[in-house]
């Protein structure tokens, strides 16, 4: 019975208490889970909060974690996300330098190609946002000439499911 | 939540903490004063509807509300002060979250403006306790306290029960806020696991599987003795004629001298109920979680052709260590009645009678050999000998509860006194905490005060809360102590005998206290016995000595195992035997 370790993306409606989010993360690092990202922030309603959590193990760890994250008090519902059909979008800011105008030219290109945008330009920077899936943002990445980039910072992923996978509490 | 103006009442936090334990229907609160907490003792000592006990480390005081839970089926309650109150109450707390043991334990904080400053005797109590309690909450306004308090009692006592904290700051008692006891509250993260009924094919489902077993075996755990399901349990097992298996933790909850009982399983459970849980063909598992010390090396246990039935509340105990084929939540109770009144309209219930004749033959064959014999005409006391002879002299009380710490002691008390009753046998299973024995007999004499309290001991767990005679005394709590003296960390040293080729580091207890006078020094009676001719008439005085608290110090053999034992990481099948 050895199955080998998959990518699941789990969103979970919780209460919108204090100690609510270390909950999930002691969760994860008590009993030795996988953590790829952790997002949360508060919906329309004020009471909750939805996360999405990208992790990884064998489905009978995954089967673990939805039921232990299904224990604690302050979860109301979650989701597998990866069961079925759904959309995950990470967001990426990318700080670039612009001295050199051929360097630029490129780095143009790849806005344009990729549907990024240009947020601010000071100080002889450029910050860059792109929004997309995970690999979308690897791909982008890749092409980035490095010796321009001086920062970047990057979202965990935020899944939501697509028609009528609708995760109500 | 809306309250109606009247039926609140403006109180001080303080006044409300008694007042709820009150309106809850709490006979006991186990504790130790200090700064925090102040406000909140003075309020108890102006009422008088909740008894408070006044412990002499707040670990035993954890301790104490556990086995007044384990013994009662009420929620436990404790108090301990901020700060050095908390840590002390930690060990409790784990201790009880690992056994599922229902409580609420109120921990006074520094004041609410005082939080993060690193305050005189500060702790973060909501982080520090969190992976060991089932919740906990820090309560920040007055007006809280009492639904707060009402939560805490709600969730500790449903579903698989377990530990709540609530943390109180200071500044909240002293102020006033609106005082309702809600009769019941709903929360709707909780509720929503609850109530799901099993679907009735899933009950014909496991009827079947039951019926058609060759080699059945009926492996029971705490959950049955939660639930209150002892009954029910017998009735199934009965009409099924099949054998029937406890873990530690569950012993009790199907009587321990009926037929089809095979005795303990597990590491140091008995050769025929090892035996049988291996090679069975359909196994009932009822509120008991596939534990490392009850099935060895899970990939050993496994069999193809093995069929598993799993009844429990937690969905997360369920395929945990052990995939199984047929899951079952819910609670016990509930479940085994919807099993046992389908079997009732059953005239055949067993479909295979030979096979299962020939499998209690198989049984059979396992208990001649005889798995828990030891050498009864030894010159030096056999611990075994003295737990046979307190069953003997105790079996036919009618309420007889046995407490014990940990090591080698718990266990031959495990495996030689027979419970038939459940909630008879309080012992820390999953944490495997020394020093519980003697604040568990305190918990549990004052819940049972008419009753015979037994705590069997080794002379290195009971140091570890022996401060707890003093409380003995004070309250004149009769604890019968059976310290099974064997001058070793006696469980340390039989791993050190079979894994370590017997280096006993640090394993010999050296320096110990004379128990006799040290009891007597607390004020009440020891005995020290050397010679196994005088187990019984020991035992015999220290029963008739209703009103005192006796110290019985067994003197007993140094070199003595508890057999059968299966190693770590070996399979249930792989016991060293006698
Ligand atoms: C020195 C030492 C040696 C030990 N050796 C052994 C040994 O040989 N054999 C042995 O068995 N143990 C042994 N133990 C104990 C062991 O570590 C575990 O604590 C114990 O086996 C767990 O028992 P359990 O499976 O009954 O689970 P428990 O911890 O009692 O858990 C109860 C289960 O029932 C469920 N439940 C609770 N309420 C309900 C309800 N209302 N309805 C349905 N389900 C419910 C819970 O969700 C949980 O899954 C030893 C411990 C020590 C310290
Ligand atoms: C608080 C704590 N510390 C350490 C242990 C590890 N341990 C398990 S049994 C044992 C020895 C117990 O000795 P004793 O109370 O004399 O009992 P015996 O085994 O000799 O019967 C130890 C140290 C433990 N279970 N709990
Ligand atoms: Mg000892």
């Amino acid at each position: 019975m050895e199955n080998t370790d998959s990518r699941h993306v789990i969103s979970v409606i919780l209460e919108n208490e204090s100690g609510a989010l270390s909950r999930v993360a002691g969760l994860f690092s008590a009993r030795g889970y996988n953590i790829e990202s952790l997002t949360v922030a508060p919906t329309t309603d004020p009471s909750v909060s939805r996360m999405t959590i990208v992790t990884s193990g064998s489905n009978e760890v995954v089967a673990q974690i939805t039921k232990q994250l299904n224990k604690l008090i302050d979860v109301i519902t979650l989701v597998d996300l990866t069961d079925g059909s759904h959309i995950e979008r990470e967001l990426l800011l990318i700080k670039l330098n612009r001295n050199s105008q051929a360097k630029h030219d490129k780095i143009e290109g790849l806005v344009r190609e990729y549907g990024a945008r240009f947020l601010d330009t000071s100080d002889g920077t450029h910050i860059v946002e792109l929004t997309g899936s995970g690999s979308a943002l690897d791909a982008f990445l890749d092409k980035v000439d490095k010796s321009v980039i001086i920062e970047l910072v990057r979202t965990g992923a935020s899944g939501i499911g697509k028609g009528s996978r609708v995760l109500s509490y | 939540m809306e309250l109606s103006t009247a039926f609140t009442k403006s109180l001080t936090g303080a006044e409300m903490i008694p007042k709820s334990l009150s309106d809850e229907g709490v006979q006991f609160v186990f504790g130790y004063p200090g700064g925090a907490v102040l406000p909140i003792y003075d309020e108890l000592e102006k009422q008088d509807k909740v008894k408070h006990i006044l412990v002499r480390h707040e670990q035993a005081a954890i301790h104490a509300a556990d086995a007044y839970a384990r013994s009662t089926h009420n929620v436990g309650v404790a108090l301990v002060t901020s700060g050095p109150g908390v840590t002390n109450a930690i060990t409790g707390i784990a201790t009880a979250y690992m056994d599922s043991v229902p409580m609420v334990i109120i921990t006074g904080q520094v004041p609410t403006h005082a939080i993060g400053q690193d305050a005189f005797q500060e702790v973060d109590t909501v982080g520090i306790t969190r992976p060991c309690v089932k919740h906990n909450f820090l309560v920040k306004n007055v007006d809280d306290i009492s639904v707060t308090i009402k939560k805490a009692f709600h969730i500790a006592s449903t579903g698989r029960p377990g530990p709540v904290v609530v943390d109180i700051p200071k500044d909240i008692t002293t102020v006033k806020g609106k005082y309702f006891y809600p009769k019941s509250v709903s929360i709707r993260s909780y509720d929503n696991l609850k109530n799901k009924i099993v679907d009735g094919n899933l009950i014909e489902e496991i009827v079947m599987l039951l019926r058609q077993a060759k080699k059945p075996v009926i492996y029971t755990g705490g959950g049955v003795i939660f639930s209150n399901a002892h009954e029910e349990l017998k009735s199934l097992v009965s009409k099924l004629g099949y054998p029937c298996t406890n873990t530690l933790m569950g012993l009790g909850g199907f009587p321990g001298t009926d037929p089809l009982f095979l005795g303990m399983l597990g590491m140091h459970g008995t050769y025929e109920a090892n035996m049988a849980m291996q090679e069975c063909d359909v196994l009932l598992a009822v509120g008991a979680r596939f534990d490392d010390r009850v099935i060895g090396n899970p990939k050993h246990f496994f069999r193809e052709d093995r069929k598993i039935i799993h009844i429990d509340i937690d969905p997360s105990s369920i395929s945990k260590r052990v995939q199984v084929d047929l899951p079952v939540v819910g609670d016990v109770k509930e479940i085994l009645i919807r099993i046992n009144k389908k079997l009732q309209t059953i005239s055949n219930v067993v479909e295979h009678p030979d096979s299962v004749e020939k499998w209690w033959k198989k049984i059979e064959g396992w208990k001649n050999r005889d798995c828990l014999s030891y050498d009864r005409d030894s010159k030096i006391i056999k611990p075994q000998m003295v737990i046979e002879k307190l069953y003997e002299l105790t079996a036919n009380e009618e309420e007889v509860f046995v407490t014990s710490d940990v090591g080698q002691h718990q266990m031959w008390a495990a495996q030689f006194y027979k419970f038939d009753k459940p909630r008879r046998w309080i012992n820390s299973g999953g944490l495997g905490t020394m020093g519980v024995g003697l604040p568990y007999g305190l918990g549990v004499q004052l819940a049972h005060p008419d009753s015979t309290v037994l705590c069997v001991t080794g002379e290195a767990s009971i140091q570890m809360c022996i401060q707890e005679l003093s409380t003995a005394k004070q309250y004149r709590l009769p604890i019968k102590i059976i310290n099974l003296n064997n001058r070793y960390m006696g469980m340390v040293r039989q791993w050190q005998e079979f894994f370590h080729e017997n280096r006993y580091a640090e394993s010999y207890m050296d320096a110990l206290p004379d128990f006799v006078k040290l009891a007597e020094s607390y004020g009440h009676v020891g005995l020290k016995v050397e010679k196994p001719s005088d187990i019984e008439g020991a035992i015999r005085e220290a029963l008739s000595q209703k009103q005192r608290l006796v110290f019985l110090d067994f003197i007993t053999d140094q070199t003595e195992n508890v057999y059968p034992m299966v190693p770590g990481g070996k399979g249930l099948s792989e016991m060293i035997l006698v």
